[in-house]
């Protein structure tokens, strides 16, 4: 069996979600790599990677083509995989279209060649299929698998050409507009900082901005603190808000209602400040501070 | 408000609000004149939305309406099995010996055990089938009135902002016009309340007086469940002055109904109905039914308990009230299925007659009543409740053994309501404080984690609909003179009083988790609180089962 | 130019679902049912492609059970003009929802295929990418913004980190993220009135195409529950903890 990998890069390195990718794939056995545009340097230097495919005329910002490209030397592999970024589930679907295979998106565990977990219903359950198609298109949570290094391999690089990539019928990248804000997006942070009652007001809710920078995190809040007036509507996290599943959610002065668990539960690691050593948090936290913020948040911001 | 142009429709009927009531009298309506134009709205998203009961309903109402239901595909699956009515102590539980005789009006022989969403949305499907049009998801914002008359209803505007502007997706409610118009929204229904002040409906009669009920539905181990199996309680963990008791029924497919009554009478400000209804939970009679199950459902709502005394006249120029809109609840029987179908087939028929002979007002309605069996069945069990107000849980009971041994409800006297339940609560600091045991998280749990699973949620951005008429009343009434109450009774956890500074005190709404049970509207002990309509479909949404 | 916009009939948002007791799906017997969130975005998009004058008519299609028309009258409710039900009992994969979406597209000619990105029951994020692919037609996937010159649709995408604007040839396929549009009201008025709008139905094995399930659901399970780590004493301990045990700063 034999794996091939859709790398994103970003800034010359390969996405650590990526790198979890290539993570999962080694369970199908070999680990082909397949980058478009730059980076296949890097990609090279990926433990576990046997060869990296180079088309360097494509990029993953155009689904049409990269599917095509995909779907042309697909014959050779057990199976395809992307991250479930929004990169990989724009071209992987695509692909799977291309073959006439069902895709296994956001795969959370991998019971053998053919038998997958994924959550259903926003994560309220775990369906485990099995996939009866030749080629399995499969994208992976990030957080599930454990990321390979970003050093220390050795692969080939081979270029691809793919001639007939001016005869797709395809969409055309007229401009890129990432986030200014020095901030990530909520829902693709790998860190967020969430705020709820414990604040007391809109002001202290700045005391959250300086770690959040450290951490290059993003900020959410509790639906309390929202309705206190402390923090704008689209910063709530929770059943009715956003739902986040960051690699490090730390949740500072909120209870942890059942609707703001709801919206985090699934983080891979979760920190709780609160006074209340009784708060719910407490119970889904892998740590926990019991302690005033007041003279946590400053401490936490030098020591980090 | 400034002028909105509104859309308007035409109908014979209008019945608002889709529980037992206003279906059974839009089926009765169509059963009587086919070509009758019925609407029903319902301010929940679906037809079974809102409904929250035990419920043990008896079959009597339903065999009038729909002679045939036990042909049908009818959701009344579990008849009673076995019963009992227990007194408890804080550990023990003993049986009411020869129940039949003490209180014949709690046996439930020939009975069924149902979800009462369920036999709602089957109540619907009969209905639609007829041809009634059935809008859910519109709430009845006003009513229509014109020279005194009541012409029809006005919806909910849909998209108002918090601050009461007009947002980008705003709707403005329709006109839905009507010859008649039928009031079936439950207890302490809006439109309702309008009407009985704009007509004086209840001038002359006695306050109406509510319970609160809080129910949970579980999912049990197979091997635990015993299909039809009835138990209530009455005594611990409610002092004797405290009227209220627990339920327990096991229907369907491995489902147990469990909940709560607390009548909203009730004198101590610190008292909590959900702490109350959670920590029965905790009684050797009741906590075996749990171990193993699963919570799946939680809900509440208000039941009138007032009986006859506290009927208001039922009609007015262009409409009728029925159901718990006017108070049909038979609190001894702890049913108002049964009486509030029957009210709306009533209110039906002497609508029908109306329209017929072209009357305003379906004056027929009263006579209708006194010569049904509704009226003979009510009328019996009226001084029962008033008992236990009055004399207290254990001689209340002793009494109404009395008078259906003895007596059998006709007592040549009537006992009274003398008070609403907004004027009963006494100060904090004469009442002893109440230590309520903390949840265990298995068959206990606390305020938040419970209302998660009513599905409740309110569009986001429109106004707070639960008001203070006076926001300055709050903190020396509510929180200095009885320490906040509507932080314990509201079963939603809405409430909240907030601590801002060491002398500063605030009360936090959170007004979109309301199950929409409407305690606060009753028991606000100067009425501060004013519950209004919110947008259509915002509310609970309890799935089948509850 | 004609949009459609195929949409799905789902276990409402706000019903909490539950694992059925034998592990062999979600227990959706006799819960609410609404239309899919996403779908409702895209049917927003699609009536206001009409109202600006870029469309001329909006099809809305669903496949499913008959029940499914309700969706179909709510589309019609909010504006839609009329509707096609492709009747199955059966549950159909992305790839076998794209094989008779085709099949409609085929018949229907539209300029605008505008779907919901995912519905949120299976979760699966891909028929608009599937049907894409086997139409030869470009995507415009997880839309924020849609504006129509001429032959051309100009969509500005969510990606990772931020956004994209793309030109995309018509006819193509987009799919709605949350940020398209917010979805008007049915009106009473409206419902009243799609009462009225044509509703046409067909059986999906009318359709003569490959509906085929490759997936086998084997079982269905609640996520384990997240227990409680430990309590520690400092920040110092905690940040010495996430970096050491946790990885994660």
């Amino acid at each position: 069996m034999t794996a091939l990998v859709l790398l994103e890069i970003e800034n010359g390195a390969v996405r650590q979600a990526s790198r979890s990718a290539v993570a999962a794939a080694g369970a199908f056995g070999t680990v082909d790599v397949l980058v478009l545009g730059h980076g296949a340097e890097a990609a090279a230097r990926l433990p576990g990677v046997t060869r990296v495919l180079h088309a360097e005329a494509l990029s993953d910002a155009l689904a049409e083509p990269a599917a095509a490209l995909l779907a042309d030397i697909a014959s050779g592999y057990t199976h395809i995989i992307g991250a479930a970024t929004a990169t990989g589930k724009n071209i992987l679907p695509r692909l799977a279209g291309l073959l006439d295979v069902q895709p296994i998106p956001d795969v959370i565990a991998i019971n053998d060649a053919d038998t997958f977990i994924r959550p259903i219903y926003a994560g309220n359950a775990l369906a485990t299929v099995r996939s009866s198609d030749s080629i399995k298109v499969i994208t992976i949570r990030g957080a599930n698998f454990d990321p390979v290094a970003s050093e220390g391999g050795a692969a080939t690089v081979e270029a691809v050409a793919f001639n007939a990539a001016s005869q797709v019928n395809a969409a055309e990248l007229l401009s890129v507009n990432l986030s200014t804000s020095e901030r990530p997006e909520l829902e693709s942070a790998r860190v967020v900082i969430s705020g709820g009652k414990g604040l007391k007001d809109a002001e202290n809710f700045k005391l959250l901005e300086p770690i959040a920078d450290k951490l290059g995190a993003a900020i959410g809040a509790s639906r309390a603190a929202v309705d206190s007036g402390f923090a704008p509507n689209e910063m709530q996290v929770g059943q009715t808000g956003k739902i986040v599943a960051p690699e490090l959610y730390i949740a500072v002065g909120l209870s942890g209602a059942i609707q703001h668990l709801a919206g985090m539960k699934d983080s891979r690691v979760i920190v709780a400040i609160n006074l209340d050593p009784e708060a719910p948090i407490f119970r889904v936290a892998d740590y926990g501070l019991v302690a005033d913020l007041f003279t946590v948040l400053p401490e936490l911001e030098s020591a980090l | 408000m400034t002028e909105i142009e509104r859309d308007e429709m035409e109908f014979d009927v209008v019945v608002v609000g889709g529980g037992p009531a206003g279906l059974s009298a839009a089926i009765r309506l169509k059963q009587i004149s086919p070509d009758l134009n019925v609407c029903l709205i319902e301010k929940g998203s679906e037809i079974g939305a809102h409904i929250v009961s035990g419920a043990v309903i008896e079959p009597r109402a339903l065999e009038e309406l729909l002679p045939d239901w036990r042909q049908t595909d009818a959701p009344l699956r579990t008849e009673v099995s076995e019963e009992q009515v227990l007194f408890l102590t804080e550990k023990r539980a003993f049986p009411i010996p020869g129940l039949n005789l003490v209180m014949p009006h709690m046996t439930n022989h020939g009975n069924f055990v149902v979800s009462l969403g369920e036999v709602c949305r089957w109540l619907g499907e009969q209905a639609e089938a007829l041809g009634v049009e059935i809008y859910p998801g519109f709430s009845g914002a006003q009513l229509h009135i014109e020279d005194g008359r009541v012409t029809g209803i006005v919806t909910g505007d849909m998209g108002i902002e918090r601050d009461g502007t007009h947002g980008p997706n705003f709707t403005p409610g329709m006109i839905l016009r009507a010859r008649q118009t039928i009031l079936t929204e439950g207890a302490r229904g809006s439109l309702s309340a309008h009407a009985m002040k704009h007509f004086n409906l209840r001038d002359g009669v006695e306050p109406q007086t509510y319970g609160l009920g809080i129910k949970e539905v579980w999912e049990i181990p197979e091997e635990n469940h015993r299909p039809g199996f009835v138990q209530h309680s009455f005594g611990w963990p409610l002092d004797d002055s405290t009227y209220g008791g627990a339920w327990l029924y096991h229907f369907g497919k491995n489902l147990v109904s469990y909940g709560f009554v607390t009548g909203l009478d009730y004198k101590n400000p610190h008292l909590s109905p959900f702490e109350e209804m959670q920590r029965t939970k905790n009684h050797p009679a009741f906590r075996p039914h749990f171990e193993g199950g699963k919570r799946i459902i939680y809900g509440a709502r208000a039941l009138s308990e007032g009986g006859v005394q506290s009927l208001p006249r039922l009609t007015f120029p262009g409409g009728v009230l029925a159901g718990d809109s006017a108070g049909f609840v038979n609190v001894p029987k702890i049913k108002g299925t049964h009486t509030a179908m029957k009210s709306g087939m009533l209110a039906a028929e002497a609508v029908a007659d109306a329209l017929n002979k072209n009357e305003p007002q379906a004056l027929g309605l009263e006579e209708r009543l006194r010569n049904s069996w509704l009226w003979t069945e009510l009328h019996g069990v009226r001084n029962i409740r008033p008992a236990f107000a009055k004399w207290g849980a254990k001689l209340g009971a002793l009494y109404a053994g009395i008078d259906s041994m003895l007596l059998r409800g006709r007592a040549p006297w009537t006992l009274h309501h003398p008070h609403a339940d907004h004027e009963t609560l006494r100060p904090a600091a004469k009442t002893a404080p109440i230590a309520y045991p903390k949840p265990d998280h298995k068959v206990t749990f606390d305020r938040v984690s419970s209302v998660f699973l009513s599905g409740t949620n309110h569009e986001e951005n429109q106004p707070i609909h639960l008001k203070l008429r006076d926001p300055a009343k709050w903190l020396p009434v509510n929180h200095t003179l009885y320490d906040s109450p509507e932080s314990r009774y509201c079963p939603a956890g809405v409430y909240e009083q907030e601590q801002k500074s060491a002398t500063e005190w605030d009360l936090r709404i959170n007004a979109q988790n309301c199950v929409h049970c409407k305690t606060c509207d009753i028991k606000d002990p100067t009425q501060n609180i004013e519950w209004c309509t919110p947008e259509g479909s915002g509310g609970p949404n309890y799935p089948v089962g509850m | 130019m004609k949009v459609l916009v195929p949409i799905k009939r789902v276990v409402d948002y706000n019903v909490k679902v539950r694992v059925s007791a034998d592990g062999s799906g979600v227990d959706t017997q006799g819960v609410k049912m609404s239309m899919n969130p996403f779908d409702e975005i895209a049917v927003e998009e699609g009536i206001r492609l009409r109202e600006s004058g870029a469309a001329k008519e909006v099809v809305v299609v669903t496949i499913g059970a008959q029940a499914a028309q309700d969706v179909l009258r709510t589309a019609m409710a909010m504006g839609a003009d009329r509707a096609i039900l492709v009747k199955t009992d059966e549950t159909l994969e992305p790839r076998a929802v794209a094989n008779a979406l085709k099949a409609i597209i085929e018949r229907e000619n539209p300029g605008i295929v505008s779907m919901g990105k995912q519905a949120i029951d299976d979760d699966m994020n891909a028929t608009g990418q599937i049907l894409a692919a086997k139409l030869g037609w470009p995507q415009a996937t997880f839309a924020s913004k849609v504006t129509i010159n001429g032959e051309r649709a100009e969509v500005t995408r969510e990606i990772d980190g931020g956004s994209a604007t793309y030109g995309v040839p018509l006819p193509a396929i987009i799919t709605a993220d949350l940020r398209l549009n917010e979805p008007r009201y049915a009106s009473l008025p409206n419902i009243m009135k799609a009462r009225k709008k044509p509703l046409e139905t067909l059986e999906l094995s009318s359709l003569n195409v490959d509906t085929a399930s490759r997936l086998t659901t084997i079982s269905v399970a609640e996520p384990a529950e997240r227990q409680a780590g430990v309590m520690l004493n400092s920040v110092a301990e905690l940040v010495e903890k996430l970096k050491t045990e946790a990885k994660v700063i």
